[in-house]
């Protein structure tokens, strides 16, 4: 029993928001999407929201730094946005701090740091 | 006994591990005594992030198993353990198991490693060729 992810569209910028608890297929088949969807749309951003995700394992945090990987070769770069404190506290501990994958607190400053801009600076400004 | 007791494992229940979909409802159900027992949000994550890695090792190397969970009690104190039990291949060199990046396969070689970093007690007993079990427990602070 797989699940397919909805990916949208929002001009240049995929985004995918993971909204349950995922079984590794339906992982594996997010990452082989939005490979497909980027060279499709030739969309040069990919935005992933996991703010509903409770905990990232070995299996799904590598899946999140090998799409920002796939999606830099094919031209777009990947945004994570959403991460829970205690859930970037465990992937630490766990052995995995994915240190090629930018990212995000929320999808607002993700999406203004594909756009150019650096959010942070720009609500001091 | 002598308030070191741990609350009788017969009162665990049992989990088969024999899909994807398995792996899923074994973190499920470890985040639900994780709440039940009260353990912080960070060390429910460690926890249910701890079990997802022995889940899969169970299904992907273990051949399929089950998962043995409750709560416990030592000493006054409270906690959750979760046990994976397979009779799969077993492992050969434990230590080498446990180092953090080895795998036999194409993972990421962290699960073992880190389900020990992420828990406060750890135990991993495997003969080759007769299975593997890890316990792992986490106590309310
Ligand atoms: N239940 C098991 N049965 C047999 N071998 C196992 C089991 N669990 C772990 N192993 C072995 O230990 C290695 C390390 O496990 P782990 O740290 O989870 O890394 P990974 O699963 O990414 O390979 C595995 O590659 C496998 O060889
Ligand atoms: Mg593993």
């Amino acid at each position: 029993m797989t699940e397919r992810i909805p990916v949208l569209k929002i001009g240049d910028v995929l985004l995918v928001s993971i909204q349950t608890d995922l079984e590794d297929q339906s992982v594996m088949n997010l990452q082989e999407d939005l490979a497909a969807r980027i060279v499709e749309t030739g969309a040069h951003g990919v935005v992933i929201d996991i703010t509903a995700l409770e905990i990232v394992d070995s299996f799904v945090g590598r899946m999140l730094a090998t799409t920002a990987a796939i999606s830099r070769m094919l031209d777009a770069e990947t945004v994570l946005v959403g991460m829970r404190p205690a859930v970037a506290i465990t992937l630490v501990e766990l052995g995995l701090s994915l240190g090629g994958v930018r990212t995000a607190l929320s999808l607002e400053k993700g999406l203004a740091l594909l756009a150019g801009a650096d959010p942070v600076r720009a609500d001091r400004a | 006994m002598n308030g070191q007791s741990v609350t009788a494992e017969e009162e665990f229940s049992t989990l088969p591990i024999t899909t994807n979909d398995d792996v899923v409802r074994a973190r499920q159900l470890v985040r639900a005594l994780a709440q039940q027992a009260k353990l912080s949000l960070v060390d429910q994550t460690k926890l249910i992030t701890a079990a997802s890695e022995l889940a899969r090792n169970t299904l992907v190397h273990g051949g399929g198993g089950v998962m043995r969970s409750g709560l416990v009690e030592r000493g006054g104190r409270r906690g959750v353990t979760a046990r994976f039990e397979d009779s799969g291949p077993g492992i050969p060199d434990l230590d080498l198991a446990l180092t953090d990046g080895w795998t036999s396969g194409n993972g990421m070689g962290l699960g073992l490693s880190g389900a020990r970093r992420l828990t406060d007690d750890f135990t991993l007993a495997s003969k080759p060729g007769a299975g593997t079990t890890v316990s792992i427990t986490k106590w309310v602070r």
